[in-house]
């Protein structure tokens, strides 16, 4: 068997992305238990610098496809890439962040390699010989350990795995591709901004969701929601919300959490006036710690809970903004 | 215009989910069925434009007999044929995206729908894969589509809110997420379709999974929590405790 790890790390804004980083970190822990190595692939004009900082990070060797055809993400422009590359370094293992970017391109990319995919795992690991990965499955009311025949096609789950820091001189190749944006088959045209530098709930590391017991935005719970605002801007977290509360309209659709929306698993989770169905709990119990504010005591919620206030989301909101503040100043 | 929507038939969202005595796969005693979540803006999508274009939705499906029921429920709501592709095995993305793939080349087909995750396996895989497989491109995520000249312009939920616009030549991949639509309830003329409806049934041509599940566990189980107080007084406790305690802030 082959012993060497393709990482593919993701950048924005020029940079790799914090998820990218973590894969990489993952991909070099993976290849140390292989005896192999971990080889960093990044995509995009620009990146020389970043490229070449990459062995502080557990990579290698370092392949930076700077191509113009990848200044512009498509989908299967990056499958091609990736497949070609896998073969390319006898990959026995090739990783990429769940990201919507990884989720999308992996998949075509390990059937272009004759593979499965191992989707948005939680932990990589050799054992007896094999690699296995852990995947949430069922929304996480399962944890599924799989193996492939041949090589392992896995996404990683942001926010799970460690970055690592290492001192290795690794080697910058390039690399080049014998297609051109003219043969792409799907290719994004427009980014559609939405709010600006808002945080992801996926990516987030603190999560404050808000439920029906917030009430609505556009009427008696207006004072709710900017308290709920308040308090993730103090904490520099992304707001989540339960489906109730999307589907009332009062939220957009990329902040619900749970087994339809987005699984997220933050070192913080705080649940505020939401009652804890079974769809929502599958979303977020993977999180580190889960504070419940609920005015029932009963709540399915609190069953999930590592903390818990029983009161009214309008004042017990403000008062935590106010006792989060003062810690973190000190 | 000939649309294909791929559709998969899972256990209900409220489904309580425990592994079975092989270890590998969930005990089915007690949970219920469904079209899985997604793949209903899927079949949303199909009739919409079929409504709009002219043209024919056929709905194809992986799975046992009874999955018949959840195509039923998706001739109810619109669409003109169902084929099923019979296995009662457990099958990956990728057997799941040969299988499919294999049918679908026998089928005429301009636009194929899928559900961009499915709320069990959740590999959000099996459109890019059997967009790969036929070489077609693939949108995945899908929250807007418009079909045009031969032309579908998607645009698909990336991070941070943002959304991707990308057209692409039919024959193409959509794979469909919530936003894109309101799945419809099945009207009386649908649901006297569906009873009389003839699904094309074939055995399914499924190479062995991609990857194999070894073990499937709980959830390890969360250790017992406890309620801070009261009211606005308990905000600095907690706070403490989050500081101290748990380390997370
Ligand atoms: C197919 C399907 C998929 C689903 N997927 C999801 C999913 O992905 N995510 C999801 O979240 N749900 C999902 N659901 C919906 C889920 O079943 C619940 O309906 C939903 O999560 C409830 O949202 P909620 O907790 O905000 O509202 P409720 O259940 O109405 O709870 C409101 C809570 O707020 C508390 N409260 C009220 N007022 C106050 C106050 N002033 N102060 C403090 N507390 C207060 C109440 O005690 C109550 O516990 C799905 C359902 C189906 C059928």
């Amino acid at each position: 068997m082959s012993k060497n790890v393709l990482v593919y790390v993701e950048c924005a804004d020029l940079r790799p992305t914090k998820a990218g980083l973590q894969a990489l970190g993952a991909g070099q822990r993976l290849a140390r238990q292989l005896g192999g190595e971990a080889v960093a692939l990044l995509t995009g004009p620009g990146l020389e610098a970043e490229a070449a900082k990459l062995g502080a990070h557990g990579a290698n060797k370092v392949q930076l496809a700077a191509a113009e055809v990848f200044a512009t993400y498509s989908q299967d422009g990056l499958a091609r890439l990736v497949t070609q590359q896998a073969a390319a370094t006898q990959a026995a293992a090739v990783l990429a962040s769940a990201t919507p970017m990884g989720k999308d391109f992996m998949a075509r990319a390990a059937a272009a390699g004759k593979a499965g995919l191992a989707a948005d795992c939680t932990d990589i690991k050799v054992e007896g010989g094999k690699i296995h990965a852990v995947r949430p499955v069922y929304a996480g009311k399962a944890l599924a350990t799989v193996e492939a025949a041949g090589v392992l096609w896995a996404t990683l789950r942001p926010n799970v795995f460690a970055v690592e820091a290492t001192a290795i001189s690794a080697p910058v190749e390039n690399v080049n591709v014998s297609y051109g944006p003219g043969d792409l088959k799907s290719v994004v045209r427009e980014i559609v901004q939405g709010v600006k530098g808002k945080l992801d709930v996926a990516e987030a590391e603190i999560v404050v969701s808000g439920g029906r017991g917030l009430k609505d935005p556009a009427g008696e719970g207006k004072q709710n929601w900017e308290n709920l605002e308040k308090l993730a801007t103090t904490l520099g977290a992304a707001v989540g919300a339960s489906r109730a509360v999307v589907d009332a309209g009062w939220r957009p659709h990329g902040d619900q959490v749970g087994q339809t929306g987005k699984t997220v698993s933050p070192k913080l989770y705080v649940a505020c006036g939401i009652s804890g169905a079974i769809q929502h709990l599958a979303g977020m119990s993977g999180s580190k710690v889960i504070v419940a504010i609920n005015k029932d005591d009963t709540a399915p919620i609190f069953k999930v809970a590592d903390y818990g206030i029983v009161g009214m989301v309008e004042d017990v909101v403000p008062a935590l903004t106010a006792a989060f503040a003062e810690t973190l100043k000190s | 215009m000939e649309i294909i929507v791929c559709i998969r038939r899972a256990p209900t969202t409220d489904a309580r989910i425990k592994p079975g005595p092989d270890g590998k796969t969930y005990d089915p005693a007690g949970v219920n069925f469904d079209i899985s979540e997604y793949d209903k803006f899927a079949i949303e999508a199909g009739i919409e434009l079929k409504e709009k274009h002219g043209g024919k939705a056929t709905v194809l499906s992986l799975g046992p007999t009874v999955s018949s029921k959840e195509l039923r429920t998706a001739i109810a709501m619109g669409c003109d044929a169902a084929s099923l592709l019979v296995s009662d095995a457990q099958h990956d993305a990728w057997a799941t995206a040969c299988a499919l793939a294999a049918k679908l080349k026998t089928m005429p087909h301009d636009l194929l729908l899928f559900g961009w995750n499915s709320v069990d396996n959740q590999a959000a895989a099996t459109g890019q894969m059997v967009a790969e497989l036929l070489g077609l491109p693939c949108v995945s995520v899908t929250v807007a589509l418009e079909v045009k000249d031969g032309v579908a312009h998607a645009e698909r939920l990336s991070a941070h809110g943002n959304r991707e616009r990308i057209a692409v030549k039919l024959p193409a991949v959509i794979t469909c997420q919530k936003g894109l639509n309101k799945p419809r309830q099945p009207n009386m003329k649908g649901l006297m379709n569906a009873k009389k409806t003839v699904i094309d049934e074939s055995p399914a041509n499924a190479p062995a999974n991609g990857v194999v599940t070894v073990k499937l566990d709980p959830p390890p189980p969360r250790p017992a929590g406890k309620i801070v107080g009261k009211g606005p007084e308990a905000a600095k406790a907690l706070v403490g405790l989050l500081h101290n305690e748990a380390k997370v802030v």
